[in-house]
């Protein structure tokens, strides 16, 4: 574990959420530094997802505590987890295919006159700057979304996320979709943000980006955490052994580390 | 993602404007909705047609007018069913909604507002009174169904099927399955004819006015265009677009102008006023835009703004394009959904007033199968019942197809259920053509 002063600006606290007799969120506590990306790993359905979009307010907790910057917040919906500046990058992208890149990025926060009219020239003037940094060979800001390149929408993705001063950003499978130049992208963008002092819960399948990008990395494993660890402490090995056995490596036994030994 | 593949190349922050060797890069450069541009096209030919096949006689300003506004209570309805249709529902009460409405306001003008509320007819502002009453109405229908849809989650076409039946079923037990008939000369008005138009100098100033919107509206477009930066649409596209709109605009009014009085109406009312001598020629009287057409634009300006630059018109295209997003993206989909459900019940209540006023009185069947008009109006007008697409004028001029089938076939003495087999194929052909042309263009095109 990090030892930070500052109070985190997340926090988790015995986090619980079941699908009808399934508990796919067990008890689960974690937090969220200033600046810090917070790795989450897991095999599929270990409840990754399910916690994130507790957080994100997609689907509210069943039971537990969410605190930020040190307070308790409510969180029963997207709209409150935004006004938290949560924001969220989720691995469907969730963006409405018929509509421009400008009308997505301010999608439910759209700008508007003083009459209360949508001000298309502002929103599509903003979208054109903020893109300018992501990806700045987008040109299609008349185009429905549905027309664009899987980079091309993930960077419109992004740029949602990143416009409304997000402090506190999740990202769920930000790569899977996308080409090795694209994913290198990605990965410089994070870096940068997580300089200007954003938090990120990263969710990925590839253990080399975690350790990447992480400083720390969270295990989860039939909906409980198996673990959170300090990148600097552990190697990917035991992190796919704690993904796999749902043990921390001081709890695995001899013969089941060697199974997986056989098996990889 | 600065390494991203982009298929055209492009300078950074700039669009490219379309090409202008082909004609279809002509086409684009004026950025004129070609889908919309088609239907247009297909809607002339449909007159010409029919104006060959009768020998001349059908393209007359008195049939064309006849035809605007049976065409309009359809049209009406049909700017709400697009909303309704592209958030992934559909509305099958309006026919019967309309009916119930139609009925209330023959039985507030008739019954209600003189005998029990005291209001007798020479009361003023009846009209509107009875007017605001059946919006009212049908905004609260709309409303319960909008929230049995959007709140408790029934699907739409069982709610409106159940609106269907049970909503006509009333329309009987209200006035005890008698036609009810006496409304009053000023909510008649509504329904059209002679006197319910505009007149002649009205007709073109409206038309002056609409010249001049279309001219402000391509200059304020050009100068946004350029505080911004963007592409502007190449000048001798805009002088086009403002010149041929203008001419057009011009044209249908002097079209309408040329409607004249019928010659007994004429003469009763100079009689009445006394206008003095009658000419040699008899009274010439242009009737000008009837007002089931006026109230027909004001409804198509005022929905296209909503669909367009408003926040609940975005909603709604988004929920119908995905709509998990729009709920992730924070938006209140169930309170989306159910506004357009009231905004059919509005909607519903201007066709049933323009319905009531042409009957003068309503009987058990007004707007019986509105639904399947509207529904195919919307459709024949490029809404998918995919869900996010789907515009208003489109759906507009859907219901114009439509109706000038149905009134052109009548006139070369086709009968209605040889209309019917018509308006049936078209309908398949039209979304068909439509599926083929946009599986076509899904690589290329815009939307």
């Amino acid at each position: 574990m990090t030892t930070v002063a500052a109070p985190p600006i997340v926090e988790m606290r015995d986090i619980n959420v079941a699908f009808g007799g399934v508990h796919a969120v067990r008890n689960v506590t974690l937090d969220l530094h200033e600046g810090e990306v917070v790795g989450l790993v897991g095999g599929n359905g270990a409840g990754k997802s399910t916690l994130m979009r507790v957080l994100s307010g997609a689907r509210p907790a069943d039971s537990g505590e969410i605190m930020v910057n040190g307070s308790p917040a409510t969180i029963r919906n997207p709209r409150d987890a935004k006004s938290y500046n949560i924001e969220t990058i989720y691995q469907t992208l969730a963006l409405a295919d018929n509509i421009d890149a400008p009308g997505n990025v301010f999608l439910g926060r759209e700008k508007t006159t003083r009459l209360g009219s949508l001000d298309d020239s502002t929103m599509e003037a903003e979208t054109r700057k903020i893109m300018g940094r992501l990806n700045p060979n987008f040109t299609r800001f008349k185009m429905a979304v549905r027309s664009l390149s899987g980079g091309q929408r993930q960077a419109v993705a992004i740029a949602r996320a990143v416009y409304f001063n997000a402090k506190i950003l999740i990202m769920d499978e930000p790569t899977a979709a996308l080409g090795p130049a694209e994913t290198a992208q990605v990965r410089n963008l994070i870096r940068q943000l997580k300089e200007e002092g954003i938090g990120i819960f990263l969710i990925s399948h590839d253990i080399h980006d975690v350790f990447d990008l992480s400083d720390r990395i969270s295990v989860m494993y039939h909906g409980q955490i198996v673990d959170t660890v300090d990148k600097t402490s552990v190697t990917p090995d035991e992190i796919v052994s704690m993904i796999i056995l749902g043990k921390r490596p001081d709890e695995a036994t001899e013969k089941e580390l060697e199974q997986l030994e056989l098996h990889t | 993602m600065t390494n991203a593949v982009d298929a055209t190349p492009a300078v950074p922050g700039q669009a490219q404007p379309p090409a202008r060797t082909s004609l279809s890069g002509l086409l684009a450069q004026t950025e004129i909705d070609v889908r919309l541009f088609g239907m247009l096209i297909a809607f002339i030919a449909i007159l010409i047609g029919f104006n060959i096949i009768s020998g001349g006689k059908f393209f007359s300003p008195n049939n064309m007018v006849t035809l605007a506004v049976q065409a309009s209570g359809i049209a009406i309805i049909a700017t709400g069913m697009v909303l309704v249709i592209v958030s992934r529902n559909i509305d099958l009460s309006v026919g019967s909604l309309v009916g119930v409405i139609a009925m209330t306001y023959a039985l507030l003008m008739t019954n209600i507002l003189p005998d029990v509320l005291g209001l007798s007819a020479d009361f003023p502002f009846r009209w509107a009174i009875a007017l605001a009453l059946g919006i009212a109405l049908g905004a609260a229908i709309g409303a319960l169904q909008g929230f049995i849809i959007a709140y408790i989650g029934v699907p739409s076409f069982i709610v409106t099927l159940g609106g269907l039946l049970s909503i006509r079923g009333v329309v009987w037990y209200l006035s005890s399955g008698a036609a009810v008939s006496g409304l009053d000369a000023n909510f008649q008005l509504i329904g059209g004819g002679a006197q319910g138009s505009l007149g002649g100098p009205l007709t073109w100033a409206l038309a002056i006015v609409g010249c001049i919107a279309i001219v402000g509206f391509l200059i304020n477009g050009r100068r946004q265009r350029r505080r911004f930066g963007f592409p502007v649409r190449p000048m001798w596209a805009e002088v086009l677009l403002g010149v041929v709109g203008c001419v057009v605009v011009l044209g249908i009014a002097n079209f309408a102008n040329n409607n004249f009085w019928p010659e007994g109406l004429a003469d009763r009312i100079a009689a009445q006023q006394n206008w003095g001598p009658k000419p040699a020629g008899g009274w010439h009287i242009p009737a000008g835009f009837p007002n089931p057409l006026i109230l027909l634009l004001v409804v198509t300006l005022v929905m296209t703004f909503i669909a367009n630059r408003r926040r609940f018109g975005r909603y709604v295209y988004a929920y119908g394009g995905n709509p998990d997003a729009a709920e992730l993206a924070g938006i209140n989909t169930r309170w989306t959904i159910l506004k357009t459900y009231v905004l059919m019940g509005v909607l519903c209540a201007l066709a049933a007033a323009i319905a009531s006023a042409r009957l003068n009185g309503a009987t058990l069947d007004v707007g019986q199968s509105y639904e399947l008009y509207v529904i195919a109006a919307a459709v024949v007008g490029g809404t998918s019942f995919a869900g996010g697409i789907g515009t208003i004028p489109g759906a507009v001029l859907g219901a114009f197809v439509l109706a000038a089938l149905a009134y052109g076939l009548s006139f070369i003495g086709v009968n209605s259920p040889g209309q019917n087999v018509v308006a049936g194929i078209v309908l398949i052909l039209a979304v068909g053509f439509d599926t083929l042309n946009r599986r076509r263009g899904t690589t290329a095109s815009a939307r």
